[in-house]
């Protein structure tokens, strides 16, 4: 179990930050903050790219933040902080989800894969890979939700999840471009650089079937 | 974000007594709505009580020859279940036609069902809302109204419920299972479960303080070709302007229930004899005293059209 020295830190700084709200709280004062919103710490155990991690936080932290800024595993992005773009999108127990949507305290024992997990520089993911060969992404901001998400999209398929677009309920959904364009619309893309994402996870999930029309 | 402390409930009683011993506690499921408003302070909970551990997310088979699907269940997994979706096909599509994959990954049945309304007034905090703040007014009426309500509102909210399962869950005359905070339990008709906002639009169930949800269960199928028609403003990730959840027998009799139009979802029995008869004779009883304004009146003949669509499909 390895704990971190910036963990260590930064509870310290929220254990004074607290103190000197609860201090300043009985002056009145239209810009102190009041006591009861002192830091409530907690611990957690998450085990995040094959390694134990354990962490003293603000209740307050969710995933997402727990990630970056106590693991300093900024690969996972901060894009909206409200479950609408998908920039944070980590794979958590196998499945996919929205890290800003969920409270690391909520996570204990469980194993959480980032970007960071799935590939390096030198060894590159194949979805990594594909996305370069594709030119799946513009100013990059998405791009490790989107690869995480396509991760665990394409596995949702091989478990024969179905989505709105699979026209038989009772069938294994097809890979289609309907399919991949319609379980992919939790992932943001500013840039707008949604054709060559498809092709990037199409060539990596072994090409498409052709479907009926979007 | 307002600090708050965090336990985890060992038992579905004792997690409904802990919350009412304390105004500010809640429960906390999925977290995909609760948290997103917890950001922006609409909601402020000084103690949170996550459900996580208490293992309510099966479903099973009932000796009634219903389901039983746990509180727990995720949206993903009650959408892809295989009974669901064989017997009871259009829960499986309100699901998949609602959130994002990874929402869905998260978002469990009983939090579906108590999700709150995204009528933007809600979540702009700086204007007055009677959701928010009891009494303070409405903004949305005499404000941008396209998205609200055109049925069953007071003058104190026009706001819609959002949810695509709800309207399934209602079609099919789903009971929700609820332990109370002195243990015990009982089964609220979905008919029974959301309320209308009236004077208090703040009060959206028929939940007691402290009251949890344990299961919702479904009925014995009934058959028939089901559909969930969901019209909105993108082709996906988006919430009904209005939808249309239906099942439809051979001899053209059904039910019919539609979302994005009410505080609940909105099914009217009565209604339903005319579906032999056509989309407009049974939408003309089914949207019976509605209230429109100028930028919503169209739901009501997107309401028409998108049953009228269900309708034509084959039904073998």
């Amino acid at each position: 179990m390895v704990e971190q020295s910036d963990a260590g830190l930064s509870r310290r700084g929220l254990m004074a930050v607290g103190v000197a709200s609860a201090a300043v709280a009985s002056a009145p004062s239209a810009t102190a903050a009041p006591a009861q919103d002192a830091p409530i710490l907690a611990t957690v155990t998450l085990e995040v790219n094959d390694r134990k991690q354990t962490l003293h936080l603000d209740t307050r932290t969710t995933l997402l933040d727990a990630l970056r800024e106590h693991l300093k595993l900024t690969g996972t992005k901060k894009g909206c902080d409200h479950g609408q773009c998908g920039a944070c999108t980590v794979i958590v127990e196998g499945r996919r989800i929205n890290a800003c949507l969920t409270l690391a305290v909520m996570h204990e024992g469980d194993t959480i894969t980032t970007i960071e997990g799935l590939g390096t520089p030198e060894r590159l993911h194949p979805l990594q890979a594909a996305f370069v060969r594709h030119d799946g992404y513009q100013c990059g901001y998405c791009t490790p939700g989107q690869i995480c998400s396509a991760k665990a999209m394409l596995d949702e398929i091989k478990a024969g999840v179905p989505s709105h677009v699979t026209a038989d309920l009772s069938d294994k959904p097809k890979l289609t471009e309907a399919e991949l364009r319609e379980r992919m619309s939790g992932n943001i893309c500013r840039c707008g650089a949604y054709s060559n994402i498809v092709e990037a996870i199409a060539e990596v999930a072994g090409g498409l079937v052709k479907g009926e029309p979007a | 974000m307002r600090a708050f402390t965090y336990e985890r409930a060992r038992t579905p009683a004792e997690a409904a007594a802990a919350a009412a011993s304390e105004p500010g506690a809640r429960f906390i499921a999925g977290g995909t709505n609760l948290l997103d408003l917890m950001k922006l302070e609409i909601e402020t909970p000084r103690r949170l009580i996550d459900l996580g551990g208490l293992k309510l997310d099966e479903i099973k088979a009932t000796r009634d020859g219903g389901l039983r699907i746990g509180a727990l269940a995720r949206n993903t997994d009650l959408a892809a279940d295989k009974r669901v979706r064989k017997d009871y096909p259009v829960l499986s599509r309100a699901l998949l036609a609602g959130a994002s994959g990874q929402l869905r990954n998260k978002a469990t049945t009983a939090g579906n069902l108590l999700q709150r309304t995204r009528c933007p007034y809600f979540y702009d905090t700086n204007m007055p809302c009677n959701k928010r703040s009891p009494g303070a007014g409405c903004s949305a009426i005499g404000g941008f109204t396209r998205s609200h309500a055109v049925l069953g509102t007071s003058e104190a909210c026009i706001a819609t419920h959002p949810s695509d399962m709800a309207v399934a869950m209602r079609l099919l005359d789903a009971g929700v299972e609820t332990v109370r905070p002195d243990g015990a339990t009982r089964t609220i008709p979905i008919a029974e479960f959301h309320r209308l906002p009236a004077e208090t639009p703040h009060i959206e169930t028929a939940l007691a303080p402290g009251e949890l949800i344990t299961a919702v269960t479904l009925p014995k199928p009934v058959g028939g070709k089901q559909a969930y028609h969901k019209v909105r403003d993108r082709a996906s990730y988006a919430f009904a302007l209005v939808s249309v959840a239906t099942i439809i027998h051979e001899d053209g009799s059904g039910r019919v229930a539609l979302g994005g139009v009410a505080h609940k979802p909105w099914r009217v029995e009565e209604a339903e004899a005319a579906m032999p008869r056509g989309a407009k004779a049974t939408t003309e009883a089914l949207l019976s005293g509605a209230r429109t304004t100028a930028q919503n009146a169209f739901k009501l003949t997107l309401a028409e059209r998108a049953l009228g669509a269900a309708m034509a499909q084959p039904r073998g």
